[in-house]
């Protein structure tokens, strides 16, 4: 009895975090292919990514000082994670004329600089961060292929300490994959950071 | 040990600088009890910022602003730094060099996971963000930054509900 009681909870809590959140992807949710300029001026879709089990997909910029606390930790995932089947892909989002550093020839000049080993996309139009409902830098969404989708697995933070990568005692991200790796459900699926708001277009 | 401890507090009470400018360190649940505490008929607005954190800067001569509009009513503007402990310093500069007169928090944070849901569901974690309070409760949040119209316009509101 008391187990159906907590699921019952935990379902009315899900319920309710569902109707409360903004729009954009859920954990669950199937998401559409993007097509975003990359810094090499060619076009990137998830479509390209025929090998892969999934993608970490993060909304990440050049300006934001908590994005540059994660740099060389994005940079660390794919060098890790690629050879496993999970690429990193990285989307600045920003309104550039409202942030000039986070212009496309600025995320050039960053990607080269740090020797990105992933795509480094803009999102000119800042419609595939809607489409997720990215609202901040960075933001993690991880996704898995399945049946030829990508479904998503876990939505947020990389990890647990922002100013410290050393002291660092939860990896969400890794822990998604090894689990997903390991076919166990991932949790925790949803985990909270602070971050600087995406610069939308003054409309 | 004692001595050094009333050297300075003797040093704090001599310059008025230290009294208007002091940042106070808070965990979340310090920060929680402050504003459980707040029940009377005060609008408490808290501005949720940092120092990296662009339209924050941008927008914090608006709650200045506002306060000094509505300093004959009972509305109070409250700032939480959620820069990490160790950039206390830059905050405390920051302060003093944009003249800020109204109190502010370091929020030393621990896991945002543990604590932006209970500010409020809806917020992602960007900042800025402000939530008020009033009576105890929470009357208002926004994850964004404000017009110096708009945080009029909203304080003027959330005031005259009773």
């Amino acid at each position: 009895m008391k187990k159906i009681t907590s699921i019952l909870a935990a379902v009315a809590i899900i319920a309710v975090s569902a109707f409360t959140t903004e729009g954009g992807y859920k954990v669950g949710d199937k998401v559409a292919d993007f097509k975003l300029k990359n810094i090499d001026d060619k076009m990137v879709s998830m479509a390209d990514y025929k090998d892969a089990k999934g993608i970490i997909v993060v909304f990440t910029c050049n300006h934001c000082p908590f994005a540059k606390k994660y740099e060389s930790r994005i940079m660390d995932l794919d060098k890790k994670y690629k050879s496993k089947g999970f690429p990193v892909v990285a989307i600045s989002p920003n309104d550039p004329s409202l942030v000039a550093e986070d212009s496309f020839e600025n995320m050039q000049k960053l990607a080269k600089e740090k020797g990105y080993s992933f795509p480094y996309l803009f999102d000119e139009t800042q419609n595939t961060a809607k489409e997720y409902g990215a609202t901040k830098t960075p933001h993690v969404y991880l996704l898995k292929k399945e049946n030829g989708a990508y479904i998503v697995k876990y939505i947020g933070a990389i990890d647990d300490n922002a100013d410290d990568g050393a002291a660092v005692k939860e990896k969400y991200v890794e822990n998604a994959i090894t689990n997903i790796l390991a076919n166990k459900p991932v949790t925790p699926d949803n985990i909270k950071a602070i971050g600087c708001g995406i610069k939308w277009k003054k409309s | 040990m004692k001595i050094l401890l009333n050297i300075g507090l003797l040093s704090c009470l001599l310059s008025f600088v230290c009294l208007s400018k002091k940042v106070e360190v808070v965990n979340y649940t310090q920060l929680q009890k402050q504003a459980e505490s707040k029940t009377n008929d005060t609008l408490y607005v808290v501005n949720f910022w940092a120092t990296w954190c662009k339209p924050c800067v941008q927008e914090m001569p608006f709650f200045e602003e506002a306060a000094s509009k509505f300093s004959s009513q009972k509305v109070k503007i409250i700032y939480v730094s959620l820069n990490s402990l160790k950039e206390l310093p830059a905050v405390e500069k920051h302060i003093e060099a944009k003249n800020i007169q109204n109190h502010v928090f370091l929020l030393n944070a621990g896991n945002p996971n543990d604590w932006v849901d209970k500010i409020d569901k809806t917020w992602s974690g960007s900042i800025p963000a402000t939530i008020m309070y009033k009576g105890g409760k929470k009357v208002f949040f926004k994850e964004g930054e404000f017009t110096q119209e708009e945080i009029n316009s909203v304080i003027t509101n959330k005031n005259q509900n009773k």
